[in-house]
């Protein structure tokens, strides 16, 4: 079992335990399955800086940054106690394009040439964490939610603004891996 | 601490977001090279789960487990679906990520997605800051 566990698990699978997060939030007490939330509350508790924006009763809201810090633990204990012993198996052609941008770890789940700390103080760095962080943050606020608030909570309930920025999510990031990633890869070779 | 079970529901979402690779930079870069279905597979299952788990539970009226209606506010159409919805996507190739696997990247040994996260929560702060006077979106 615990072996099975291990594996990569099917799409089919993670597709469902994600969506059943969506009723068993509702169940347990009303919560509507969001995550990019979270980095508004953060703002609230933290930095309100007196923007109105910001002002609100974020206790309140606080189930959410227990849902997310969980999802942080949850993250250390599959990589901890159930990784995969494999390398990942990633797509021949997208290998391909990449090992073209210069990327040339294919082991794990991120590859170690930009997911690095020694990136940090780095144009690479800045771009992958600095810039695209920023984009993620600034974005998901502006269009009220995120994959998971919009594209599944969202397109779940039948609400159509949630199905355009579905579609803007997808604009974007075809946009960006196809036309974007390799002008950022060129400026870093 | 009646929060605790929300932890408990991120942890179990934490290691599916890990196992089902959905974490994984290299599973986004697929989606939008379309060289993968696995993603695909991931969010539009996820849909179907959801939308059928939410016609159930408006079908046949089912109260939280404390005796509560189930209330779900309608999203309101605006700009920001589409700009900050490009914006976030361009983001989203960058990093590999999501909000959501921001936090098990990190969990997942990835510490340097900590500089990501802060970044990401800067971007919310700055759209807070110069959209004040921008109606309160969807929570």
């Amino acid at each position: 079992m615990i072996e099975l566990i291990k594996e990569p698990w099917h799409w089919l699978a993670g597709g469902i335990i994600i969506g059943l997060t969506v009723p068993v939030l509702l169940l347990l007490g009303n919560k509507k399955f969001g995550i990019s939330s979270s980095l508004r509350h953060i703002c609230a508790m933290c930095i309100p800086a007196n923007i109105p924006f910001f002002k609100y009763d974020w206790k309140k809201e606080i189930w959410n940054l227990f849902f997310v810090a969980g999802i942080l633990i949850g993250g250390f204990i599959a990589a901890r106690f159930l990784q995969n012993p494999n390398a990942i198996v990633v797509a021949e052609k997208t290998q391909t394009v990449l090992k073209g941008y210069g990327v040339t770890d294919f082991t794990g789940l991120m590859p170690l040439d930009i997911f690095n700390w020694q990136n940090v103080f780095t144009l690479k760095g800045f771009f992958f964490f600095v810039v695209g962080g920023f984009l993620v943050g600034f974005g998901t606020r502006y269009a009220g939610g995120c994959t998971s608030g919009h594209s599944i909570m969202g397109l779940s309930n039948l609400q159509w603004p949630s199905l355009v920025a579905t579609i803007s999510f997808m604009v974007g990031g075809f946009i960006s891996a196809n036309f974007i990633l390799p002008v950022i890869f060129k400026l870093l070779q | 601490m009646k929060n605790i079970k929300y932890l408990a529901v991120g942890i179990f979402f934490g290691i599916t977001f890990v196992k089902a690779e959905i974490i994984s930079w290299f599973r986004i870069q697929e989606m939008f090279q379309l060289t993968s279905f696995h993603m695909y597979g991931v969010i539009g299952t996820a849909v179907v789960t959801g939308m059928i788990s939410i016609f159930f539970i408006k079908r046949f009226n089912i109260k939280t487990f404390s005796g509560e209606a189930i209330v779900i506010e309608d999203k309101k159409f605006d700009k920001g679906q589409i700009i900050g919805g490009l914006i976030f996507g361009i983001g989203w190739a960058i990093t590999g990520a999501c909000p959501g696997p921001l936090f098990a990247q990190i969990g997942a040994g990835f510490g340097v997605v900590t500089i990501t996260l802060l970044s990401a929560i800067a971007g919310t702060w700055v759209y807070g800051k110069v959209a004040a006077k921008a109606p309160v979106q969807n929570e």
